[in-house]
Formats: C-alpha cells, sequence, structure tokens
C-alpha cells in the first residue's frame, strides 16, 4: 500500500496506540506500537492495573519515536522509567504500586474468572509522575487470562481434601499436576488455571491456613490422598503424572517422592525450595522442628524477615533432609541467586550431591537465576523485593524479604516458565514407556 | 528431543492441539498446531459453532501428520474437506450450516482420519475452545435514541476524540451492529445507524433528513473529532451513503466507503419512494432454476438515466468494493458508469475501486462464512424468498479478508495524519 504523506503541524494527530493481542493468556506477550505521532516525539508509555485489593500498579517507560512518528516496544529502548532498554514485556513486570499506597503489597489474582484489566496509554512529554492528572494522547485496554476458553474449575472437597482442579477442555485424558504452593497457606488457583489452558489436568491443593483444617490434620497421607484424588480422575491419564511445588510445596514434593509409596510421579518441579526438614510427619511437627532454629531468623534495618539462614548450614545429619538418593524420576530444580528466603541454591547444591553419590544424579536438573527473588511465579507478574506476610501459627504480621532485582526476577519468571512448560511436556506428553530416563 | 516412540497398545496421553489466540477479535488470524500425534497419522481438523438461532456451522480439512507427529495449520496442506491446500483460516471461512440437523465461541478439534460426516458422533482426539469476539477490551456501547435517530454508538477505550464512523448495512432484516464493535476496536467512533426495521419508524419518513441528523449526532458527539467523520455503507447503505454525498449540504465527510452499492437505486427522497419503484418493476425480477431471486436485473431495468445519483459532485475520496460475482446489485456495472461519470466531472482522482473475482454481495469483515444464497424477506413486499448474493467460498473469503484491510486502512489515511496499513504488525 502507498503510504502518502501531508505535514501536520497539530501536534499528534490521532496517534494509534495497538496492543496485540487486546485479550491474551498471562504468559503470552503483547506488541505494543504506537503510530503517527510527530517524528522523534518525546512520549511516555505507560500501563495502569486496579488489583482484587483496589490499589492501583503503573509502570512506565521513556520514549523518542522515529522519524515515521513510530514507537515499537519489542525493538525500541526505554530511555528510562520503571524499566530502560529494549523490554518488550517492560511495562507488565516493571509495574508497582503507585505513590502513595499502602506498604508491602503482593499482586495476586485470587479469582481467575475473569481477566487482569490493564489500561496502556502513551502520553506526550517524558513524565514521571502525575499520569491520573494528565489526558493520555491514546489509551488501549488489554485483558489478561489465567484461563483459556473451555477450561473447566471443579471444586474438589473430597475425604477432607481441599483443592481446585482445572480441567483443558476436550475428552482428554490428559496428564495430572498437584500443585503446591508455600507457607503463605491457602488456595491459590491461577498457577493450575494456567497450567489447565496449556493441557494439563492441574489441582492446586489448599494445605495450609484454612480454619478447619489444621497443621496436625496435614501429614503424608493427606497428601497421598490428594494426589490419589487427581490421579483417579477419570479424565486423567494415572500414569502421566506430575508434582509441582514452590518454596515450602517443594519439601513436601521431595518428601513424597522420596518416601511415598502412594506418589510416584513421572516427573517433578521444585521451584526455590529445600530438602531440609523433611515433611514424613504431620505439618505440625515440621514447624515445631523448624522452631528449634528460629534464632538463625535475622531482621534488617527495614524492619524485613530474612528467613534464608533458617537451613544454614545445610545439615550433615541425614534424619534433617530428604534422601534425595531414593528419588527415581527426573527431577527440575528452579532456583533465584539472591533468594533470601530459603537457602534453595546451597540445598541444590547439597542435593546433587547426595544424588551423586546415590547413583541418581542423571535424573537431576537445576536452573539457577542470579539476581531473582524467591517467588518465581510465571511471567510478567511485578516483582516485589519484600512484601507483608502472616505467619503461620504465630498468626504474627511481619515484611518478608523475597530478595531478588526486578530485571532480572522478570528474565527468571519468563525463562524458567518455559523451560517447566517444556519439562512437563517432555514427561507427560512425549514420552510413550513408563520408566523414562531424562535427558533434558 | 522426542525419545524413539515404540508402537503402544497402552492408552497415551491425548494430542496436544493448540489454538492461538483462544481470544481473538473477530478480524484476527489465529495459529493451529496439532503435535503429539504418531507420525503419518490421518485427522481431520474441525470446528464446530452454534449460531443464536441455535443452528450448529461446521468446516473441516484433511490433514496426514508429518513425521514428527504434528500438524501446523498454516503450512500445511488440507488434502480435502470444506476447504483445500495451505489455509490457516480456512476451518472458520468455510463453515457451512449442518445439514438436517454467534462473543462467539467455536470449538476445534482433531478427529482421527478423514471424515466427512457425522462429526458429532464421534469422540475427538482433542478439543480447544477459541472466543471470537466482536469487540475488544474498554470498547463502549452506547445506545442512541434521540428523538427519531435510533442506532448504536460504539466508542473505542480512553477519553477520545476518535474519528467517526457512519456506518450503514443494508437490507437484511434485523440490525447489524458488529462492524462497527470491531471499527471502535480499531479506534474509530463508530456508529451502526437504524434506518430499516424499527416499528415506530416509517419509510415516509426514513428521508434525507434522518440521515443527517443521524450524521450530525455522531458529528457533535463529545467523544468524536469534529469533521473527522466517514459514512461506510453495505448494499443500499452504500446507495444512501453515495446519494449523501453526492447531494446533502449537511452530511460532508473526509471520505466514504460503499461496499457493493449502486448508484442507480435513488434514495434521495424517502425509502418509501423506493421501495414502491422496486415494486413496480416486480416483473423484472429473475429466478433461477433453484427458486433464488436475482435482485441485479431489477435494479438494472429501473428507469435511473434521470434518477441515478450525480456522483460528480462528490467531493471526498470514495472507495467502492465489489465482488464481480454479485448476484444482488449491478455493483460492477455501477461502478463502471460512475467512474465514467466522474471523469466528465473532473473529480475521477477521488475514486478508487477494489474489485474482487468470485466474490459475492455480502463482502463483511473477514473469517466469517461465506453463503452464496439465503433466506430473505423482501422490504418492499414482505415476500419470502431466497436471495441469491452470488460468489464462490474460497474467493468470497479472500475478498472479505483483502477488502477489510484496505478498508481500515483508507479510513485512517484519510481520518487523520496518514499512516500506514494498521494491521502490519
Amino acid at each position: 500500500m502507498a503510504l502518502l504523506w501531508t505535514v501536520s503541524t497539530e501536534v499528534g494527530t490521532c496517534p494509534l496506540l495497538s496492543v496485540q493481542p487486546s485479550r491474551a493468556q498471562v504468559d503470552e506477550k503483547v506488541q505494543i506500537v504506537v503510530m503517527n505521532l510527530l517524528p522523534n516525539q518525546k512520549v511516555t508509555l505507560h500501563s495502569l492495573h486496579q488489583s482484587e485489593d483496589k490499589d492501583f500498579w503503573e509502570a512506565f517507560g521513556h520514549y523518542i519515536s522515529d522519524e515515521y512518528g513510530t514507537v515499537t516496544v519489542a525493538k525500541d529502548e526505554s530511555l528510562g522509567g520503571t524499566y530502560e532498554g529494549t523490554e518488550q514485556m517492560g511495562l507488565l513486570w516493571s509495574m508497582r504500586p503507585i505513590p502513595g499506597s499502602r506498604p508491602g503489597l503482593r499482586l495476586r489474582k485470587m479469582n481467575i474468572l475473569t481477566p487482569i484489566v490493564i489500561h496502556i496509554s502513551v502520553y506526550g512529554g517524558h513524565l514521571s509522575q502525575g499520569f491520573s492528572q494528565q489526558t493520555p494522547l491514546a489509551t488501549s485496554v488489554t485483558e489478561r487470562w489465567y484461563v483459556a476458553p473451555g477450561v473447566q474449575r471443579v471444586n474438589i472437597r473430597e475425604n477432607g481434601v481441599r483443592g481446585t482442579l482445572f480441567l483443558p477442555p476436550g475428552p482428554g485424558l490428559y496428564p495430572g499436576v498437584l500443585d503446591l504452593w508455600g507457607g503463605g497457606g491457602g488456595l491459590v488457583e491461577y498457577r493450575s488455571g494456567l497450567l489447565a489452558s496449556h493441557g494439563f489436568a492441574s489441582m492446586a491443593l489448599e494445605y495450609l491456613g484454612p480454619e478447619d483444617l489444621r497443621t496436625a490434620d496435614v501429614d503424608v497421607s493427606y497428601f497421598e490422598k490428594a494426589y490419589q484424588i487427581l490421579q483417579n480422575h477419570p479424565k486423567v491419564q494415572r500414569d502421566r503424572m506430575a508434582m509441582l511445588g514452590l518454596s515450602f510445596g517443594s519439601a513436601v514434593t521431595l518428601s513424597m517422592a522420596a518416601y511415598s509409596k502412594v506418589i510416584k510421579p513421572q516427573c517433578c518441579v521444585c521451584i526455590s525450595g529445600s530438602h531440609v526438614f523433611p515433611v514424613d510427619k504431620s505439618l505440625f511437627e515440621v514447624f515445631e522442628g523448624m522452631k528449634k532454629y528460629i534464632g538463625r531468623v535475622q531482621v534488617n534495618e527495614e524492619n524485613q524477615v530474612i528467613h534464608r539462614n533458617i537451613i544454614l548450614p545445610i545439615p550433615s545429619d541425614p534424619a534433617l533432609k530428604v534422601d534425595v538418593g531414593r528419588i527415581k524420576c527426573p527431577l527440575l530444580l528452579v532456583n533465584a541467586g539472591d533468594d533470601q528466603n530459603w537457602a534453595s541454591v546451597e540445598s541444590a547444591e547439597d542435593m546433587e550431591m547426595m544424588m551423586e553419590k546415590a547413583g541418581n544424579r542423571d535424573l537431576l536438573t537445576v536452573l539457577t537465576y542470579p539476581g531473582a527473588g524467591h517467588l518465581i511465579e510465571p511471567p510478567y507478574s511485578p516483582h516485589f523485593r519484600a512484601s507483608n506476610f502472616i505467619l503461620q501459627g504465630v498468626k504474627e504480621k511481619i515484611v518478608m524479604l523475597w530478595g531478588g532485582q526486578t530485571k532480572p526476577h522478570a528474565y527468571a519468571q519468563e525463562d524458567s516458565w518455559e523451560k517447566i512448560l517444556a519439562f512437563l511436556r517432555k514427561h507427560l506428553y512425549f514420552s510413550s514407556n513408563f520408566a523414562v530416563k531424562a535427558k533434558l | 528431543m522426542y525419545s524413539n516412540r515404540s508402537v503402544s497398545t497402552q492408552k497415551r496421553t491425548c494430542p496436544l492441539l493448540s489454538v492461538q489466540p483462544v481470544r481473538g477479535l473477530l478480524d484476527e488470524k489465529f495459529q493451529i498446531a496439532v503435535t503429539n500425534l504418531p507420525p503419518n497419522q490421518k485427522v481431520t481438523l474441525h470446528s464446530l459453532h452454534q449460531s443464536d438461532d441455535k443452528d450448529f456451522w461446521e468446516a473441516f480439512g484433511h490433514y496426514v501428520s508429518d513425521e514428527h507427529g504434528s500438524v501446523t495449520g498454516f503450512k500445511d496442506e488440507s488434502l480435502g474437506g470444506t476447504y483445500d491446500g495451505t489455509e490457516p483460516m480456512g476451518l472458520l471461512w468455510s463453515m457451512r450450516p449442518i445439514p438436517g440437523k454467534k462473543c462467539d465461541v467455536v470449538r476445534i478439534s482433531v478427529y482421527s482420519g478423514h471424515l466427512s460426516q457425522g462429526f458429532s458422533q464421534q469422540t475427538p482426539l482433542a478439543t480447544s475452545v477459541t472466543e471470537r469476539w466482536y469487540v475488544a477490551p474498554g470498547v463502549k456501547r452506547v445506545n442512541i435514541r434521540e428523538k427519531e435517530i435510533r442506532g448504536t454508538l460504539f466508542l473505542p477505550p480512553g477519553s477520545g476524540p476518535y474519528p467517526g464512523v457512519l456506518d450503514l448495512w443494508g437490507v437484511g432484516g434485523d440490525f447489524v451492529e458488529y462492524r462497527s464493535a470491531l471499527l471502535a476496536s480499531h479506534g474509530f467512533a463508530s456508529m451502526a445507524l437504524e434506518y430499516l426495521t424499527p416499528e415506530d419508524l416509517s419509510l415516509e419518513d426514513t428521508d434525507a433528513s434522518y440521515f443527517e441528523k443521524a450524521y450530525q449526532i455522531l458529528n457533535n458527539h463529545p467523544m468524536v473529532k469534529k469533521d473527522h467523520l466517514a459514512v461506510l455503507g453495505l448494499s443500499l447503505g452504500s446507495a444512501i451513503t453515495l446519494s449523501m454525498a453526492s447531494y446533502s449540504k449537511v452530511i460532508k465527510p473526509q471520505c466514504c466507503v460503499c461496499i457493493s452499492g449502486s448508484h442507480l437505486m435513488p434514495v434521495e427522497k424517502s425509502l418509501s419512494e423506493l421501495f414502491e419503484l422496486m415494486k413496480s418493476h416486480a416483473d423484472k425480477l429473475c429466478v433461477n432454476e433453484d427458486n433464488q431471486v436475482i435482485l441485479r436485473n431489477l435494479i438494472l431495468s429501473l428507469p435511473c438515466q434521470s434518477t441515478k445519483v450525480d456522483v460528480g459532485r462528490i467531493k471526498c475520496p470514495l472507495l467502492l468494493v465489489n465482488g464481480d460475482d454479485d448476484q444482488t446489485l449491478p455493483a460492477v456495472e455501477s461502478a463502471e458508469d460512475m467512474a465514467m461519470m466522474m471523469e466528465k466531472a473532473g473529480n475521477r482522482h477521488l475514486l478508487e475501486i477494489l474489485m474482487y473475482p468470485d466474490a459475492g454481495h455480502l463482502i463483511e469483515p473477514p473469517y466469517s462464512p461465506h453463503f452464496r444464497a439465503t433466506n430473505y424477506k423482501l422490504e418492499w413486499t414482505k415476500e419470502k424468498i431466497v436471495m441469491l448474493w452470488g460468489g464462490q467460498t474460497k474467493p468470497h473469503a479472500y475478498a472479505q479478508e483483502d477488502a477489510w484491510k484496505k478498508i481500515l486502512a483508507f479510513l485512517w489515511q484519510h481520518l487523520s495524519a496518514p499512516v500506514s496499513t494498521v494491521t502490519s504488525f
């Protein structure tokens, strides 16, 4: 198509802002392009989101349009703002609470049947504040979804087990994933919703927190029952199962994989976890055991709790660690180099030694992300170095230091998610034999 | 990367069917990929949609997976079905009603073997669900009820102001909003004007002043950029557009788009007069062996030398979009005559004509299925007939896709400072 140019003296006549796709999955990239600006015009790209808790989060980048009056976020450099450089998804992962917000916020979506709604705007000039008082040159609204259409959400309340199962559309059969979050507790559904959108029957398990589930009642048999409920579901392929855990959920995963006669997954993924403090008794007893080391927990000048030292030095006493030499399935560890909450990197080194001695080292893959913090979640969600937290049992409100710097953390989330999905697909979809040995 | 496949009699996990994006706009492409099939397996890709009228529509293509057990919609060839060849969007535009037996939700499935029927009795290997939206997030829908003017205004998100489009559908019974909804999703404040169906609007009152008032309502709207307006019409809507652009002292758009229209239909006075004229020439209405009504000949027979729209008076860029197998209006002949008239009048440079071989009358936004003929109620007699629109499915699908891109680019070019085509990323 031929281009016709007329010189316009009107500043920014009808700039065209395009955000594609307008409805995306949470782990999908977006293309943000502004056209029809003046050449070499200073503009600010801005994103705004109101969370379920009604707090506002924003990000922004300073750009200069090219000689055609175009800004292409995926190609052009942000010269400053909440992110710099060529960062296609910077307007999402660099979001932070707007000035004046309450401190210690964490952005999580609890109702995943509705999308995350983000307003992307382009403003004239290089702004760093006062966005709400300015009129943007153009605005676009984009939705980001944790669930694909057709994904079914099923409440699980069976035999004392509490969780939510997400099933992909279609007849199945699907590989099953038991999805475990960490010490923050509650029933967190979004990662399972996303896994179901990728073809896995994923069950988010609640095991900490609700009033009628006491830690004394949550022991190995609780997790085994949960695993079996998933495995026995008519749409689940019983010999294609995985466990995926984050933080304390990793400890559960490693313990089950090593010791349980019932839980025999085809593969496991442990994010920011450790093999120290095996979960071979009730959670109540595990937490009591941890209390002995509470003196190692530090608090910094900003009053943020640094939890990582609680397992350092890594004990040599085998009774204090999961015997990872007994694990028989491929194991993927995803760790953050700046994890201030668990000493996951040191744990991984120790696990590697143990598995070398036991002869199952070839099952292990370790991904370590320098500069990332503890909470490695699905991509493009904002990073926060610390956030409010309620300590289990004590019900005390503190500020927990997770660690990490924003840009490397964003990279870690994006890269690890891709690798986790590939790992799960490899072992749950594309392998045709039962006992397949992993070589990633 | 994949382990050697052993032939297993054990049940394996199902193939992976991916449709990206799962939530798209009506005019967006999607990518379909199937993996984890056995190599060289015959499969059928199938799409199913249940319309608002509860009818089922389907399309299907026959594929053979490659040596990795994959089928990729945008690369591989369909060997048969409702479409063949490498057609990434064939599962949408080749849909047809299931014999015998609307956000639109479309289920894409992969079946084993090469099936051509009985899909509902088979269990698919895998299914994915995709949504096709008329509106982008944040688009606002506003009912317009101002005195006798009735319509629906769709506004893009944000504070505007936006270039405006007055959107005139054609004859067709029900009031159609979705093109305006899509235009708003592309940054235009678009008003779909109701002018044929409402009970309290008589045809005598639907005259030039009705359309002028509608245009002013749009032009004066606080979110619309004043005097940055276009008029877009289809079929009868095109005839109205040409008439207004030529004669109205009020309607002065920056540009006009006329799809499948004709300047041979005089709509300067009221619509009731036009319809009286059509009624009086009913004997020129042709019907083919399949009992389908071919309207074009009636229009050609109208005494039009004096009544045809004087397009030499048009002062803004005009884009005509036509299918050369249009059986409803003589769009192609009209376009040729209009070009001659404008040549004589000295405004030929304003005219651009897009002509699509083997496309029919109803050139709509892309990927909607093509129908060569459908049930129809003639406005001027209320008679129920089968109207022949014309066109062949594949070229019609191509026309819809290509025309829409060009229409959007044309609107942007004339309603704001010029830009390259909107969909070029």
